[in-house]
């Protein structure tokens, strides 16, 4: 246990090391910050352009996709923010640095986890909470304890899932250098994809992003649960509540694959 | 324009040493278009309003975006701000050629390189399996070529302006988040430019941003008539030539008061 | 038994080749060539507790790679690799606390903090006791003349400053064993200077292991008594400094530059290697004719500009070894 309680000090540690870095360069901070909040707001604003055009998606009206939108943004933020070394990685096997990491005594998931947080991560935060303030003034929800803990839960699971995404795409910089966007059409593409009602796609599409790469499953089943909509795909209520435990265990698998990458890396170092 | 072609060669060649690389960004794109246009064909069938474009125009639009994504000002020159990271800028500011030519070349070639890798087969794998349809007609299609160059001119311009930036504040970031952040919403990647609300266009249309893309689209489309080719060519081109007047000033001053960062 | 067993390491890369120019580009889209390269070739030696061990051989000749099995980030193809009685890439965690590995090129410390808030950082990750820190961080500070680095952020330090910050950074938890890896390179003569004493002192009074791989023969002369050195992957030569000098007869070269174009006069156990512009270089043997010896016998012969002794570059050294041994 005090190992644990450790490796969260050190993590914290890392984290506000590489916070005092970035004010480092206090002048382009806050055109920095504003231009974040501007990108990563563009998919919200173009999801209120779209509603103003269409009126509704699949069935869902404007609030409803945002409370999808606000969970699937946070989630992925939080993941994001937690793995950035993971993010780099590529880089860092390049340039050596990974080979630092390996000769301190640290496990090498905390030392990439707390590698760098940046701001910009964080900013990515604001509109996914807005979306779900916004969502929720609208929404006449039931805020009961089983439905709070399922959001909570439901975000949980979805940054355990992007995380694991992350974790999987550095894994690859240990087969090649190039730099893969393929995952980001996952990680990024799956944000894009799993903000709008998973029943709008075609069903090879759909059946992807809930059994193949379950980004869907963690966000649209437990937000069905919580605003009390039937699911049009028939999943029965307990699923819906189980589902963002899929998420975890994604996680915990990728970080098997990470580790088989680590002893990979140090018996090609390459 | 000699450095030009010599920094589109190397480009060249660098990418198609990465040949993973290259077959994995394609396949991103279509991935992300096919996430679009499904997006958008669910929203046309939640509404039967009349929509100021129809929904196979919105199709096309999208997958000439995916094509031509590379060409957007989405980045500063990575070199160039390593450059003036380490200091290494110093070197650059004592060569002998006219530096703000050089560097706009260096952009243009940038741009040009990646985008052509992507945009011809995207096209194909567009017209073949995804029923993009072709110009609507020859004038069309000759006025969508021209203002596709008038596009990457703009983008080169504006990735030029956003790396004299880099001298004024190190980190550079910020007027790079700034202007992408607005690039991304108003040229039309985002949401095509005329479903934005019909009070918001004349804005919109004043912006630079919708040069990069939306123009160019549009008239592929027909959806911009060839009556209002000269106009919207015309608005590029001043847009062009804006980029290019505010970087040379801003450059010009930056280098009087050089501060050669780490060096 | 020994501290450090190296026995028998085999290591071998497979590279990807490219052909030059835009065909070249192209065709590497379709069909890559590999090549397979010895890295180690059955490396074996062995390391006593404090040692103090160069580590030479031209690029390439596996002195990195061997390094880095031995920090335990590369794991040998076969062959067996001890520290402290442990495999190094078994225990990673447990194995890294014992070292300091200080890599010549790239720093340890974070880029754009303050030196001091990456020797904190280091407190926590090396999990080292309060009063240990505090103690070694005063003592290197003090020592290593790095007082007014501590509150700079590491990007605007010199290079000199720099490594000496980050020597600091790696011995903070006193580990037992030094890995320094080309350490002095690009520094400045008085941080070279400064870091080499260091080191000398660092390993009398506590005992440290020091293992130097360094391109700078004049590092190996003031810190190591031992040295081994490697060429393709293999140790052809491993024992006391003066010992490599006697089998290789190390030639030394003064290179004197005269005030006018005249034929330099040399002492006649000295050999006149090459001359240009007015600048010649001598070569002679140290065992022979000793330095001081030859400078005051060319100084009285010739007017001087300018007169300093240089080490035979590495290269030169390794090839000498292949000749003594062909003899």
């Amino acid at each position: 246990m005090s190992g644990v309680l450790d490796s969260l000090y050190v993590y914290r540690r890392f984290l506000g090391v590489s916070l005092r870095s970035q004010m480092q360069y206090k002048a382009s901070f806050l055109m920095q910050l504003a231009g974040r909040l501007l990108v990563n707001s563009g998919e919200l604003i173009a999801i209120f352009v779209l509603f103003d055009r269409f009126g509704s998606i699949g069935g869902w009206n404007v609030y409803q996709v945002a409370f999808l939108y606000g969970i699937v943004n946070v989630s992925f933020a939080v993941a994001d923010a937690m793995s950035t070394g993971f993010d780099l990685f590529g880089d860092m096997v390049k340039s050596g640095d990974f080979d630092r990491i390996l000769t301190r005594p640290r496990s090498t998931v905390l030392q990439l986890g707390g590698q760098e947080l940046t701001l910009r991560r964080i900013s990515r935060l604001t509109p996914g909470i807005a979306a779900l303030v916004f969502a929720a003034m609208n929404l006449e929800l039931d805020w009961s304890l089983a439905n709070s803990g399922l959001l909570l839960l439901s975000v949980a699971g979805g940054a355990a899932l992007f995380a694991g995404l992350i974790v999987l795409q550095a894994t690859l910089a240990f087969w090649t250098t190039e730099t893969l966007e393929l995952m980001n059409a996952l990680t990024y593409g799956g944000v894009e994809t799993t903000q709008y009602p998973i029943n709008i796609y075609r069903p090879w599409f759909r059946n992807f992003f809930t059994f193949g790469v379950p980004l869907a499953t963690v966000s649209y089943f437990p937000s069905l649960a919580i605003m009390g909509v039937p699911d049009p795909l028939g999943t029965p209520l307990w699923f819906q509540y189980l589902a963002p435990l899929i998420g975890i265990g994604f996680l915990l698998a990728s970080l098997q694959v990470w580790r088989f990458g680590v002893r990979r890396y140090m018996s090609t170092g390459s | 324009m000699s450095s030009y072609w010599a920094i589109l060669s190397a480009r060249f060649r660098s990418l198609l040493q990465y040949r993973a690389a290259a077959l994995a960004g394609l396949m991103t794109q279509v991935f992300w278009g096919l996430i679009r246009v499904m997006i958008f064909q669910a929203f046309y069938r939640s509404s039967n309003a009349e929509q100021p474009m129809s929904g196979s125009d919105v199709e096309t639009y999208i997958w000439l975006g995916q094509a031509f994504l590379a060409a957007l000002p989405w980045n500063v020159d990575t070199d160039l701000r390593a450059m003036i990271r380490t200091g290494g800028i110093g070197y650059e500011l004592v060569r002998p050629v006219d530096l703000y030519s050089y560097w706009f070349s260096r952009a243009l070639a940038w741009r040009t390189a990646p985008m052509l890798m992507r945009a011809v087969p995207l096209l194909v794998f567009a017209f073949v399996l995804m029923g993009m349809s072709p110009p609507v007609s020859l004038g069309a299609g000759l006025a969508f070529a021209v203002s596709m160059c008038a596009a990457i001119m703009l983008s080169a311009a504006m990735t030029t302006f956003l790396n004299v930036t880099m001298l004024w504040t190190i980190a550079g970031d910020g007027v790079m988040q700034l202007t992408f952040g607005l690039i991304m919403i108003f040229s039309g990647m985002l949401v095509p430019l005329p479903l934005f609300p019909d009070w918001s266009q004349p804005v919109i249309n004043a912006m630079p941003f919708r040069g990069l893309v939306d123009t160019p689209y549009r008239l592929y489309l027909g959806h911009i008539p060839l009556s209002e080719f000269a106009g919207v060519l015309a608005h590029q081109l001043f847009w062009i030539m804006a980029f290019l007047i505010a970087g040379r000033i801003a450059m010009a001053s930056a280098l009087r008061k050089v501060v050669v960062q780490g060096g | 038994m020994s501290q450090i067993v190296v026995e028998d390491l085999v290591k071998r890369f497979r590279i990807s080749e490219r052909d030059p120019g835009m065909m070249g580009a192209v065709r590497g889209l379709f069909r890559r060539r590999y090549q397979t390269v010895d890295a180690l070739d059955g490396v074996s030696f062995s390391i006593e507790p404090s040692e103090l061990v160069g580590y030479i051989g031209p690029n390439g000749a596996g002195k990195s790679t061997t390094v880095k099995v031995m920090s335990g980030i590369l794991v040998p193809d076969s062959g067996r690799c001890e520290i402290l009685g442990r495999v190094p890439w078994r225990r990673r965690n447990e194995h890294v606390k014992e070292l300091g590995v200080v890599f010549g090129q790239r720093t340890q410390l974070w880029w754009d903090l303050p030196v001091i808030e990456s020797f904190d950082l280091l407190r926590d990750i090396y999990r080292i006791p309060r009063v240990e820190y505090v103690a070694n961080r005063d003592e290197f500070v003090e020592v290593l003349g790095i007082e007014a680095c501590l509150d700079v952020p590491v990007r605007q330090l010199s290079l000199g400053q720099r490594m000496r910050c980050d020597l600091a950074a790696a011995l903070l938890h006193s580990p037992a064993i030094l890995f320094l890896d080309e350490p002095t390179i690009g520094m400045d003569a008085v941080s070279k200077i400064a870091f080499r004493e260091f080191i000398k002192r660092f390993n009398e009074e506590r005992g440290t292991t020091v293992i130097l791989t360094t391109h700078d023969m004049d590092d190996i002369e003031v810190i190591c008594d031992r040295v081994m050195v490697i060429s393709d992957g293999m140790i052809i030569s491993d024992g006391k400094l003066e010992d490599l000098r006697k089998k290789v007869s190390i030639e030394r070269r003064l290179v004197v530059e005269l005030e006018d174009g005249a034929v330099p006069a040399v002492h006649p156990r000295a050999v006149i290697a090459g001359s240009e512009r007015g600048r010649v270089d001598i070569r002679f043997d140290p065992d022979v004719v000793s330095a001081t010896e030859l400078i005051s016998d060319v100084t009285s012969r010739n007017r001087v500009r300018d007169i300093f002794v240089e080490n035979p570059p590495i290269e030169e050294l390794i090839a000498r070894i292949y000749e003594g041994q062909g003899r």
